[in-house]
């Protein structure tokens, strides 16, 4: 049983974390397995790697681990989430002038989604009838959780995604410089970007991921279908060491090594310090300004979101057949739903931690959204046609 | 035949950009153009309105032209992967090289074949460049410690050149190092103990 290894590809970010600690701190090799951690500077090239057998498995975007899966927007490639790397973890940050427009529009507190969607609304409004061309929206890429966020919190308050902004992707690296050089006026970016731009002081953090979204499936861990079909055992002991990763890394003791071991230039390379605030949530939101506090501002494997749900791929599939990428029916849906094996993870963890007692902090629908309809994964094509007309009444 | 057709390059490395611009124009394709400023990546794309792009895997931007595989106000012209599921084996050579192609949807592939193989064995060509530099650089600083270390041992052991390389080589072998791990440590020490 000794002696597996997995190569693995990952994006430097906080969610990369259950991957890194479990390589790091032993629990990969308290599995019989090494971990060859590959540092990656794009999804597509992860993508590719997964895709050609460079890579065992992947630290991914959850929608696009469903896209492959479908064929959507790239070759199909069918995989395997046997374990979800992070929930939450985004943020949404605008530039000053943007936010001086926004609260001068607003209508009411504008920590409030529903009022700052609606004050967008009204600043897209007053743009048009001025002649002024349209806002510009970074987000990191097309199936991405930050694209559905931005899109769903902006149409909750009449704005169209499609034709009354400008929405584009940008590298995480490169958000804060289009920020600060008027290139994008507002972007929804993981962690460290939101507070970097904040300390630079030509950013507002406007909303957590969490105010749109309380529970957003955000990063995954996947692997090839084929791949997977005769490793089992292997693919249970990963599960295994990650879920333990990922019970080491939410005991506050472990705090200091945990965001020491993140720290290292081959892994996240960001300060410690950093890593530490992004664990807690705590973040400075306003330049020279308070600090906000959110427990649920991302979470690694903590209350039951390290396990793969259904609901959750279905719910990422009806984020992309409404913003028209990919077109509805009961097959994709019942494929997209098959990605997401809760059964693999429920094997691997067994009574470590029961998924079912952890749910009772997770919103009714599993997904907890500020507006619309609630999610059903049983009726998404009424899900999406209630969500169209909350989007046509502007 | 194709050499009409419009090619961008996007890679941040001016010298393989060069190398691979050459190598297109050798080749008869004299509309190449290359991208070196990622911020404004789409709007110089869509102006110039390629037939095909071709970027380095080191560069985060290759996810901005994810972009263009989708339907939207800000994409003006659908862009496909040049190579398909079925061409496995050139995604792998042109993975492995660290190079990406994409076409503008509706151009046969078989009519840039020519271009990605030339790409990919341009961009062989310049690791290996890069790899024969690094070697060499390190053979350079290698020689140059050894040298030091040398003229150490020469002074302190009132020995000869020969006999001091000789010492050098002997506790490379009983220690199971590189003779340039040794020179190191004489020089390290020699600074240390000045």
């Amino acid at each position: 049983m000794s002696g597996d290894s997995l190569r693995i590809g990952f994006i430097p970010l906080a969610d990369a974390s259950a991957l890194i600690i479990a390589a790091d701190k032993g629990f990969a090799a308290q599995e019989g397995l090494s971990l060859d951690l590959v540092r990656e500077v794009s999804w597509s090239n992860v993508r590719d790697k997964l895709n050609i057998g460079l890579f065992d498995a992947a630290h991914l975007l959850a929608p696009l681990a469903i896209a492959s899966s479908l064929g959507i927007g790239h070759f199909k490639l069918p995989l395997l989430v046997p374990f979800v790397l992070g929930a939450n973890g985004n943020a949404i940050t605008v530039s000053p002038a943007l936010y001086s427009a926004l609260a001068l529009a607003a209508d009411g507190d504008l920590t409030d989604p529903k009022n700052s969607a609606q004050a967008l609304a009204r600043v897209v409004a007053e743009r048009r009838k001025k002649g002024a061309g349209p806002l510009t929206f970074g987000m990191t890429f097309p199936f991405s959780c930050h694209n559905y966020l931005l899109r769903f919190w902006m149409a909750a308050g009449g704005v169209d995604p499609d034709e009354d902004v400008r929405l584009v992707v940008l590298p995480p690296p490169y958000m804060v410089d289009s920020l600060s050089s008027r290139q994008v006026d507002l972007f929804c970016v993981g962690a460290p970007w939101n507070a970097v731009a904040v300390e630079l002081g030509i950013g507002h953090i406007l909303h957590f991921g969490g105010d749109i979204f309380a529970r957003a499936p955000e990063k995954v861990l996947a692997v090839r279908a084929a791949w997977s079909a005769n490793r089992d055992d292997v693919l249970k002991r990963l599960i295994s060491a990650l879920g333990r990763a990922a019970d080491f890394i939410n005991d506050p003791n472990n705090l200091d090594e945990v965001a020491a071991l993140l720290a290292a230039p081959n892994r996240i390379g960001v300060a410690p310090e950093i890593i530490q605030r992004t664990f807690k949530g705590r973040l400075r939101i306003a330049p020279g300004g308070a600090f906000r506090a959110d427990p649920d501002y991302i979470l690694i494997g903590r209350e039951g979101s390290a396990r793969p749900e259904p609901t959750h791929a279905a719910w990422l599939y009806a984020q992309m057949v409404r913003w028209h990428q990919a077109p509805l029916s009961p097959d994709l849906l019942a494929a997209a739903k098959a990605c997401f094996r809760s059964d693999l993870y429920d094997l691997a963890v067994g009574n470590h931690s029961a998924p079912e007692a952890n749910l009772s902090a997770a919103p009714l629908d599993r997904i907890g959204a500020f507006a619309g309809p609630a999610f059903d994964a049983d009726d998404v094509a009424g899900y999406i046609t209630a969500a169209k007309v909350a989007f046509a009444n502007r | 035949m194709d050499t009409a057709l419009n090619i961008v390059i996007v890679d941040e490395n001016p010298i393989r950009a060069a190398i691979l611009t050459d190598g297109l124009r050798e080749a008869g394709y004299t509309n190449v153009t290359r991208i070196e400023e990622m911020a404004s990546l789409l709007a110089r794309i869509y102006s110039l309105d390629p037939d095909v792009i071709l970027i380095d895997l080191e560069n985060p931007s290759r996810d901005v032209l994810a972009q263009m595989f989708q339907v939207s106000r800000a994409v003006k012209r659908p862009i496909a992967m040049f190579v398909d599921q079925s061409d496995a084996a050139a995604i792998e050579a042109a993975v492995d090289a660290g190079v990406s192609a994409y076409i503008v949807d509706g151009l046969k592939k078989e009519r840039i074949k020519g271009i990605l193989d030339l790409c990919i064995s341009r961009f062989n060509a310049f690791a290996r460049l890069t790899n024969e530099l690094e070697r060499a650089q390190n053979a350079l600083s290698e020689r140059k410690v050894i040298d030091r270390a040398k003229g150490i041992l020469m002074k302190l052991k009132n020995v000869s050149e020969a006999d001091a390389y000789a010492m050098l080589r002997k506790t490379a072998m009983n220690e199971n190092k590189k003779i340039a791990e040794v020179a190191q440590s004489v020089v390290t020490a020699a600074e240390l103990l000045k």
